[in-house]
């Protein structure tokens, strides 16, 4: 392969690791999940109340959903233990970290 | 183009579409009431284009997904593609030709046996690696098209037929241990097509340093037995919208890994800012042929490859997926340009009364 595509790759590997340390993360709240935006590990956006510190439901979302994949911008709570069942299959999730996530879903954080 | 496996007609398709949602309605009618575990339809809607070596192709795809809980634990999933492919006609003539083609990628029932043990029956997702589970689905991957070597270890079909052990092996605050381990059995049937094969995965998270290891191992039981090995780093740093993914799999006339980085900057505004929703990635892929006997669908030559991608993040569950690769090989290199809109839906299976 051409030298210059692979440092080109490699520069922008190096320039995503810089940003991504140049620029930190909000502190989240815990929040509903039908009301939260997330990309990656550390962001939340949310617009409902609770204690500042996150619980340990948002510990699993953040360490466990967000590495796959964006979460929908809301969804009905009638369908979250499916949403969350489905996903301890796929994710392989403890029934615990099932529990956290449901009670954290539902606003209980 | 989308990994799915195209092998249905369409009668074959709709009748069993058809049966399944028969026998989950009456699995499921009148129970659901308010509770949080009524049926659900989700999956992705989109638009791809590809331009590869100066032919335009196009292709409108839906991949819906059912999941279903029955009880307190049991669960029946499926997941479905369908798609029409336009291509630019042969031998020079004029306009565009087009097929139709229509799969059932799985469909598997999940029995919660214990806190750690969850039993998969029917035809589920060969647990290799990690595209094939977690990033195939279009509103998931951040290109359109999967990596070189993600045919490696799926048995050719992607699935299998038969059962599945998997679930959390240890779960702790500094690291947890999941596995999934399956036996398939050879199937001719026209609708879940699947190989003689047995193998699983492996995978440490540590929380901590948000680092995900995880190892691969399966091995096809049927004509020519062989191995395929594979491994895999995640790794996305904490409070960063950084991630970075890769995988090595080694099958017995080929090899490949396959690296990826995307990001999505906080810094001006956050995520949702219209900066934010902007995500650059970038993939690193080769792959080597160890022999020239060719049945794993990997390039008949060594091969390298740049991807280069664009995407967008809009409001409502609406990506834009955009991307430039140059791919290197003796035969000769060339450029794919790809362009795409996806659009995630996920609501439930019917009207009904939230608590």
């Amino acid at each position: 392969m051409s030298v210059k595509y692979l440092l080109s790759g490699f520069v922008v590997l190096a320039a995503t690791c810089g940003f991504s340390k140049a620029a930190p993360q909000p502190k989240a709240q815990p929040t509903s999940a039908t009301q939260t935006a997330t990309h990656s590990s550390g962001k939340q956006t949310t617009a409902s109340q609770g204690s500042v510190h996150p619980d340990d439901g948002q510990r699993v979302f953040e360490q466990n959903c967000s590495r796959c994949h964006t979460t929908p911008d809301g969804f009905s709570p009638r369908i979250t233990g499916t949403v969350l069942r489905h996903m301890r299959v796929r994710a392989s999730l403890s029934q615990h970290d099932e529990q956290e996530l449901l009670r954290f879903m539902n606003g209980g954080g | 183009m989308p990994h799915c496996r195209l092998r249905l007609p369409l009668a074959n398709a709709a009748r069993t579409a058809r049966q399944i949602a028969v026998v989950l309605t009456i699995l499921c009618a009148g129970r659901y009431g308010g509770a949080q575990d009524t049926p659900l339809l989700s999956g992705g809607v989109g638009f791809f284009t590809s331009t590869n070596g100066g032919n335009t192709t196009y292709q409108p795809i839906i991949e819906p997904l059912l999941a279903a809980p029955i009880g307190q634990h049991l669960l029946i999933e499926s997941r479905a593609a369908l798609l029409e492919t336009y291509a630019p006609r042969s031998n020079g003539l004029p306009g565009y030709d087009h097929t139709f083609f229509g799969a059932v990628t799985y469909l598997q029932g999940d029995a919660i046996l214990t806190p750690h043990v969850t039993l998969v029956a029917g035809s589920f997702l060969i647990p290799f690696g990690t595209y094939n589970e977690r990033l195939s689905p279009i509103w998931i991957s951040n290109f359109q098209d999967g990596p070189l070597i993600s045919s490696l270890g799926i048995m050719s079909t992607g699935t299998g037929v038969g059962g599945m052990l998997r679930g959390s092996a240890i779960s702790r605050q500094k690291y947890s241990i999941d596995y999934a381990a399956y036996f398939s059995t050879r199937s001719g049937n026209e609708q879940f097509n699947s190989e003689r094969s047995s193998g699983g995965r492996a995978s440490l998270y540590l929380p901590e340093q948000r680092l995900e290891i995880g190892f691969s191992y399966d091995r096809l039981l049927q004509d020519t037995h062989e191995n395929f090995y594979g491994a895999h780093v995640w790794w996305e740093p904490k409070d960063t919208a950084f991630r970075l993914r890769s995988e090595f799999a080694r099958g017995h006339h080929a090899q490949g890994y396959w690296i990826e980085a995307d990001y999505r900057t906080q810094a001006f505004g956050g995520l949702d800012s219209f900066i934010g929703r902007f995500e650059p990635v970038f993939r690193m892929q080769q792959t080597f042929r160890r022999d020239t006997i060719v049945s794993d669908g990997l390039p008949l030559v060594n091969t390298q490859r740049a991807d280069f991608g664009l995407d967008y993040n809009l409001p409502h569950n609406t990506r834009i997926i955009t991307s430039y690769a140059r791919q290197f090989s003796s035969t000769g290199d060339r450029n794919v340009w790809e362009t795409g809109i996806v659009y995630r839906f996920l609501f439930p299976a019917w009207k009904g009364k939230s608590q």
